[in-house]
């Protein structure tokens, strides 16, 4: 084992984070780094596309995107005005569980960028014109993903692992389901749904944890929780019991686009770290792990081949993924298959095993060095509860997986033989321009 | 914040940038070299990148996949890139580490192998690179409005080279490449973070130093000037969105216009981001040309693109349409746009706004020691390190007339590219 020497008082720990919880329900995240005169905020709402109709699907998205477009305090201009002219960054968007905000200000104009967000988040006024320019803008990205080789086999590839399911739909929606949408939706998706309740805000950078949570006091804490939204669970997914195979055809393309995969486990499973390590030997590592080296380095087949895990509070998914020539596609899917089905029949090295935790360990300085990267880890302990002291103990952790624990873990979720294939680009057996 | 920068030049001509961050127990160390599509010729084109790419196939003392695997150990990070001006690799590793990437980044400027199965096999990889970026629409504009935009300078090509190019370009093109341009003299070698400045140069010296200049004299690259006439391009492919590009001659990074044009780019398409790494994202919703395209329904998008080159490249508008209107209207309004800063003279307010967006990125960018290593070299690519150092204080004294003076003198609608991205609603079967 390759000894990784780190100063852990670099990592964020139970005796730097400040952690509280308003009595509307707001918990606020916090740690100061004061060599920075900037400051990342970032947070989420309990609500998102689970809780969208069916057939309105987007709602949340669509909500999400409408609120810097005018509050009760400012117009839309008014709030780009502020914003651009002291340098600063504001975004939202909403994935399936919940809404979620990030910005970036210097630390000078964080009291601006809170009433900002405040005023978004608790007044916003949808004006009817920037319904319909959002709209033209979603419908713009509707039409260029459907062109997208890697985002409609993706799309295909979560619809048929999460049949039926909030996890199998894209958050944004289709261009059928957000056309529908009106702005009495969005109104009322706004009032029923938004509350303080479970709302989560960090803030990282130049400034001590008692101004921050003054200042969200001052901008959130007379917010009520007035409304009890029911909060849709989500059903559990078989995992596919033999192969699928599906294909969207889009001319004109020049690559195919492929990506193969099942079920993984949940954030918070014991499976979790085995996965992650051997997901990392799989195709992560160096040059993309095992298949990167048979798939690029060895066969040539592609630009990129890689694995990634996604794990979510409930449900995840392994998945593998390649950009290939049309006339490689089969070639490519066949050197994946018989990687899986290495990896479920043998243990992994010592040395893949040890390098692998070396690079998850001697990672995190690189992670932590911003204030986003910092940022975004508080976030992360918060939404699955991994305990403040999480990064200081993970390399406890990532030590103690074994190489059968590995082993165990992908024969139990990777079967070569059951397999989500989804590629998308020309009509299979047409040819590219490469002879 | 304690920290010092140094500059030193090896006896081989290599150029050393070192500056001491210690805020974090990492060091990012950058090599640039002074090749890129700008140094192709006809028939070659794609050589530099793809030199990039054989650059990780290992030498003598780092055989292929053994380099990866070390970097990777230690949870560093490593990349490269390949532009019109050069071409640049870069590690990112905790500091007890940095001696891994010192090593093969010396090793492999003068003992890279060239294997001529590795070539072969690449060659896959590369034409697999481009055929994902000809699934993109504005890739295929981009390459009809460059080729467009010159008649002789090597910018008119994409960095990845032609297809026909890579298809018959041979293992000993690619190491003549890099055995002409990987060298000392051609090279500026920066690290950043958490060392000691005389314990590192000591290395350097000692790894560095022996290496010799083995060709010496590059071909002198004639820059081109104006754009003779407006020249249309149209590009038809698969899609249902349409996008217009307009393409003028630009100054290039060290000419006296440059900085006024980066206050008329920040004003029409809002503020370019300056940082590779954790940085930029100021949006651009009160620029000109959102205000007067977006805002008024004709597009749903719009971006300008002003980038710092050693010979004048082109300054870019880039526009998505929106679904129910035409590219016509909007290249209307976009030449009244132009029209009026040609007109009338812009706020001093504006200029000042324009240079707070730019120091916010510069501070943005700081937090990250790979972004400061590559400020440091980046610059040295088409100017001097000095050209950052005092980016912010130029933005700000410009004044309105130069902005007025640069917008008659480079905006002219008789000197350009018009390109407009014509989809087929699905396309046709390759």
């Amino acid at each position: 084992m390759n000894n990784v020497t780190i100063n852990w008082k670099h990592l964020p720990g139970a005796d730097d984070i400040s952690r509280s919880i308003l009595p509307n329900g707001i918990t606020i995240l916090s740690r100061s780094n004061f060599s920075s005169p900037s400051v990342y905020v970032t947070g989420y709402l309990n609500c998102g596309s689970l809780q969208d109709p069916p057939e309105k699907l987007g709602l949340a998205n669509f909500t999400a995107h409408l609120l810097t477009r005018g509050s009760e305090k400012r117009s839309f201009r008014e709030i780009y005005d502020s914003l651009e002219t002291v340098g600063a960054s504001f975004g939202m968007d909403a994935s399936v569980h919940t809404s979620g905000f990030s910005a970036k200000a210097l630390t000078e104009d964080l009291p601006l960028l809170m009433d900002i967000l405040s005023q978004a988040l608790r007044h916003p006024t949808f004006p009817d014109d920037h319904l319909e320019k959002v709209r033209a803008q979603l419908l713009t990205s509707f039409a260029m993903r459907a062109q997208d080789t890697s985002e409609m086999a993706d799309m295909e590839f979560d619809r048929l692992l999460f049949p039926d399911h909030p996890y199998g739909r894209p958050e944004d929606g289709f261009a059928e389901t957000v056309l529908p949408i009106q702005r009495d939706d969005i109104v009322s998706f706004h009032q029923s749904q938004y509350s303080p309740e479970g709302m989560v805000i960090v803030v990282v950078g130049g400034i001590s944890a008692s101004e921050v949570i003054d200042l969200v006091q001052k901008s959130f804490g007379d917010w009520q929780p007035d409304i009890h939204p029911e909060r849709n669970g989500i059903s559990l997914v078989e995992k596919p019991e033999q192969s699928i195979r599906s294909h969207i055809t889009i001319p004109g393309m020049s690559q195919t686009d492929l990506v193969m995969g099942t079920l993984g486990p949940y954030r918070t499973s014991p499976d979790y770290f085995p996965a992650a390590v051997g997901n990392n030997i799989l195709g992560q590592f160096g040059m993309m792990g095992r298949i990167g080296d048979v798939v690029r380095e060895k066969a040539g087949l592609a630009y990129y081949a890689s694995t990634s895990l996604n794990s979510w509070k409930q449900l995840g998914s392994w998945e593998v993924s390649a950009g290939v020539n049309p006339d490689n596609l089969q070639k490519a899917i066949d050197l994946i298959i018989s990687e899986i089905s290495r990896f479920v029949s043998e243990p992994v090295t010592d040395e893949e095993i040890d390098d692998t935790k070396s690079n998850f360990i001697g990672r995190l300085p690189l992670v932590m060095e911003s204030n986003g990267g910092v940022a975004g880890s508080l976030l992360n302990i918060e939404r699955f509860q991994l305990g403040l002291d999480y990064y200081r103990q993970y390399p406890a952790i990532v030590q103690a997986v074994t190489k059968d624990q590995v082993l165990e873990t992908a024969q139990k979720y990777l079967d070569p033989n059951a397999l989500v294939i989804t590629s998308a680009g020309i009509a299979k057996g047409k040819n590219g321009h490469t002879p | 914040m304690n920290n010092t920068f140094t500059s030193h030049r090896l006896s081989n001509g290599l150029l050393v940038h070192l500056k001491e961050i210690h805020t974090a127990p990492l060091i990012s160390q950058w090599i640039w070299y002074r090749v890129g599509s700008r140094n192709e010729i006809k028939g070659k084109t794609g050589l530099s990148h793809w030199v990039e790419h054989m650059q990780f196939k290992g030498t003598p003392s780092y055989p292929a996949g053994v380099l990866d695997k070390a970097i990777s150990r230690f949870g560093g990070i490593w990349n490269a890139m390949t532009y019109l001006d050069w071409t640049a690799y870069f590690e990112t590793m905790p500091a007890d580490h940095i001696q891994l990437a010192i090593e093969l980044e010396a090793s492999r400027m003068h003992e890279s192998t060239y294997d001529v199965e590795e070539v072969e096999s690449e060659r896959t990889v590369v034409i697999s690179e481009r055929e994902g970026n000809e699934n993109i629409p504005i890739f295929r504009l981009d390459e009809a409005v460059q080729r467009a935009a010159f008649d002789e300078h090597a910018y008119k090509n994409e960095v990845i080279g032609e297809m026909e190019d890579l298809l018959s370009i041979k293992r000993d093109d690619l190491y003549h490449h890099y055995k002409r341009y990987y060298a000392p003299s051609n090279a500026v070698l920066c690290l950043a973070g958490d060392f000691e400045t005389r314990e590192i140069l000591e290395k350097i010296e000692k790894l560095y130093g022996g290496l010799k200049n083995e060709e010496t004299g590059n071909p002198t690259i004639q820059p081109e000037g104006a754009i003779e006439g407006e020249r249309k391009v149209e590009v038809k492919g698969p899609g249902e969105t349409v996008f217009v590009r307009l393409s003028y001659r630009a100054p290039q990074a060290n000419h006296p216009d440059y900085f006024a044009f980066t206050i008329l780019d920040s004003l029409l398409g809002g503020p370019s981001p300056m940082n590779m790494f954790g940085g930029g994202g100021i949006s651009n919703k009160t620029s000109r040309l959102y205000q007067a395209l977006v805002e008024k329904e004709l597009a749903v998008g719009v971006n300008g693109s002003l980038q710092p080159t050693i010979d004048p490249y082109l300054y870019d508008i880039t526009v998505t349409v929106h679904p129910e209107k035409k590219a016509e209207d909007v290249l209307v309004v976009l030449d009244d746009e132009i029209k009026k800063l040609q007109d009338t003279f812009v706020q001093s307010d504006e200029i000042a706004r324009a240079a707070k967006q730019a120091r916010a990125q510069f501070v943005y960018g700081a937090e990250n020691i790979t972004n400061q290593a590559f400020w440091m070299g980046y610059a040295e690519m088409f100017a001097h390190y000095d050209w950052f150092e005092e980016y912010v204080d130029r933005l700000r004294k410009i004044t309105p007339e130069e902005v007025n003076r640069v917008a008659c003198t480079w905006l002219q609608a008789d000197h350009r590219v018009v390109g407009i991205y014509i989809p087929e609603n699905g396309g046709e079967e390759a």
